[in-house]
């Protein structure tokens, strides 16, 4: 079986720029921070994030590094908007295909089933349609007296036809994991993130910690903790950590007053110059011992 | 505690909880998720009196049993089902939902709006997107909780329209159509609901202590008024016992309603 054991610069090593690249988690929650941060601090440009957006997408807007976002919505969960994300949004220097949440989930799904899109309800009438104007409906082929049409309410009727979401790469940050890829959620929800895996190319995860294959699921965690399977995996890198300051329970919970000192230096150049130099362009463990020699 | 039926004392927020409450009145077995802390408290005084078995989530990705204090700590609650979002959208997408979103903008068909104030492509202020209220709006029953109730969130026009209306349902056919339904939108003054012919929107009842004049000043388009509007019901003597002294003895209601 194969070792997939690899390292955050080895994952950022095989990103180029223009890449189309999905983050799991969901919003200030279970981020690959570790992974979003060498990102920041390498020389790639011009991406397209896909994502239940957070603190990974507002950033990578604020180092640049975003052409495009996918999402629909970015949030800190304890602070409601992200200010490093609506400063680039009202500046006009990032692009956006702002979509239903739900849809975006059947963008993911139409991705890994390799279908070019999936029908659903959600879209219609809002704007949606008309901020995204590629966006296109499909009407049922089972009209009225088609013998396969449950209700008549449904005949011809028009839905959003959701596009599948390619995605040159992914990224997604677990509890534990094994060297051959799988991956154990030790917190209550998994939210996308084996769908994100599906929907791509290249499959990386970070994780708290690597232990042996076999060795995931006891007693007090049965095998439905390990909703991510080896074959949607390529590089797993241990990461003790990874995602802070996002919630990853039971590990950690927020960093509730580092991700205040994150959202406080959108205020000025000054103030964002200064939170960058000190956890942004710096290697992990500088990032760590910065984190740690703050007054508590 | 004095908790009569004409007390004096019942707050603007004690009358907005009552509002949201009736909202799921007879709802039956469906998902509640209430945003806002009155919305919160409005359906666990309804899960605890006239709607049992209302369905409420824990914020996180369970079902909780009962309907706790507002201040619960998560490790104080009782959880009855798992709801991870991937499940939360088959809820959604099958209608066992009735819902109650916030709006930065809300219009006179019921089109709501917490994507962005200004351009979408540039916008004026970036709000926190669209979310779900899209596919909820044209799934479930959902309504709308506007804690500051002015002529800047009751516009004739909302931005970006997230949360869709009756004439961009309408216009939308009847994949829209079908299963949308705006049952209320609660403010800090009064009660509103879209059941008039045209499908828009209408007084249902002005809170205690604010007048109808108040209301049209605060509004940025032109309401129906029945001639017979009332003021929003006060709660019993147990409903008012339940959210003083149960259900948010911390008095975070007022922080979102001031009186």
């Amino acid at each position: 079986m194969a070792d997939k054991r690899t390292s955050i610069d080895d994952i950022v090593g095989e990103l180029r720029s223009g890449m189309t690249i999905g983050i799991g988690g969901w919003g200030s929650r279970r981020k690959p921070m570790a992974v979003v941060r060498a990102i920041c601090r390498s020389d790639l440009t011009d991406l397209t994030v896909v994502a239940y957006g957070g603190p990974d997408v507002g950033l990578l807007c604020a180092t640049g590094k975003v052409r495009k976002v996918v999402c629909g919505f970015v949030t800190l969960d304890s602070i409601a908007l992200d200010p490093h994300w609506r400063a680039a949004r009202q500046h006009g220097r990032v692009e956006v295909m702002e979509v239903d949440e739900g849809m975006f989930f059947l963008g993911l799904q139409a991705a890994s089933w390799r279908v070019p899109f999936l029908p659903t309800r959600a879209g219609l009438g809002s704007d949606v349609l008309t901020i995204n104007p590629d966006l296109a409906l499909v009407r049922s082929p089972y009209g009225p007296g088609h013998p396969y049409l449950a209700d008549p309410a449904d005949a011809d009727v028009e839905l959003v036809a959701m596009p599948a979401l390619h995605l040159d790469a992914a990224i997604v940050h677990t509890n534990r994991a094994d060297a051959a890829g799988n991956g154990q959620v030790l917190s209550p929800d998994a939210f996308f993130d084996p769908l994100f895996l599906g929907a791509a190319e290249r499959r990386f995860m970070t994780t708290e910690a690597i232990v042996d294959n076999g060795a995931l699921a006891d007693e007090a965690h049965p095998l439905s903790s390990v909703p991510i399977h080896r074959m949607l995996v390529d590089g797993v890198a241990e990461a003790p950590g990874g995602a802070h300051f996002t919630a990853n329970p039971p590990d950690y919970g927020r960093d509730e007053k580092f991700q205040k000192e994150y959202a406080a230096s959108a205020t000025d150049p000054a103030e964002w110059e200064a939170f960058a130099k000190r956890y942004v362009f710096v290697d992990d463990a500088e990032y760590k011992a910065n984190v740690a020699e703050r007054p508590q | 505690m004095s908790g009569t039926m004409s007390d004096p004392g019942v707050t603007r927020a004690e009358s907005c909880v009552i509002a949201c409450a009736d909202v799921w009145r007879e709802a039956g077995e469906v998902m509640v998720s209430p945003f806002g802390t009155i919305p919160a408290l409005g359906a666990r005084l309804a899960k605890r009196t006239f709607s049992p078995d209302i369905v409420l989530t824990d914020g996180e990705a369970a079902l909780m049993v009962g309907a706790p204090p507002i201040a619960a700590r998560p490790a104080e609650l009782v959880r009855e089902a798992a709801m991870p979002y991937r499940t939360v959208f088959d809820v959604v997408w099958s209608g066992r939902r009735n819902m109650m979103m916030m709006a930065s903008q809300i219009d006179r068909t019921g089109n709501q709006n917490i994507s962005a104030i200004g351009p979408h492509a540039k916008p004026k202020v970036q709000l926190v997107g669209v979310r779900g209220a899209p596919g909820n709006s044209v799934n479930h029953p959902t309504s709308y909780w506007v804690p500051d109730h002015t002529v800047r969130t009751f516009v004739e026009q909302v931005d970006v329209v997230s949360g869709v209306g009756y004439a961009r349902a309408a216009a939308a056919g009847a994949g829209a159509t079908r299963f949308h339904q705006i049952p209320r939108v609660v403010s800090n003054l009064g009660v509103f609901d879209f059941e008039t012919p045209e499908r828009t929107m209408r007084l249902r009842s002005h809170h205690p202590g604010v007048t109808v004049d108040e209301i049209v000043a605060a509004t940025g388009f032109a309401l129906s008024i029945p001639d017979d509007v009332g003021e929003t019901r006060l709660p019993t003597p147990e409903e008012l016992e339940l959210i003083r002294v149960v259900l948010d003895p911390g008095s975070l209601r007022d922080r979102e309603v001031r009186s």
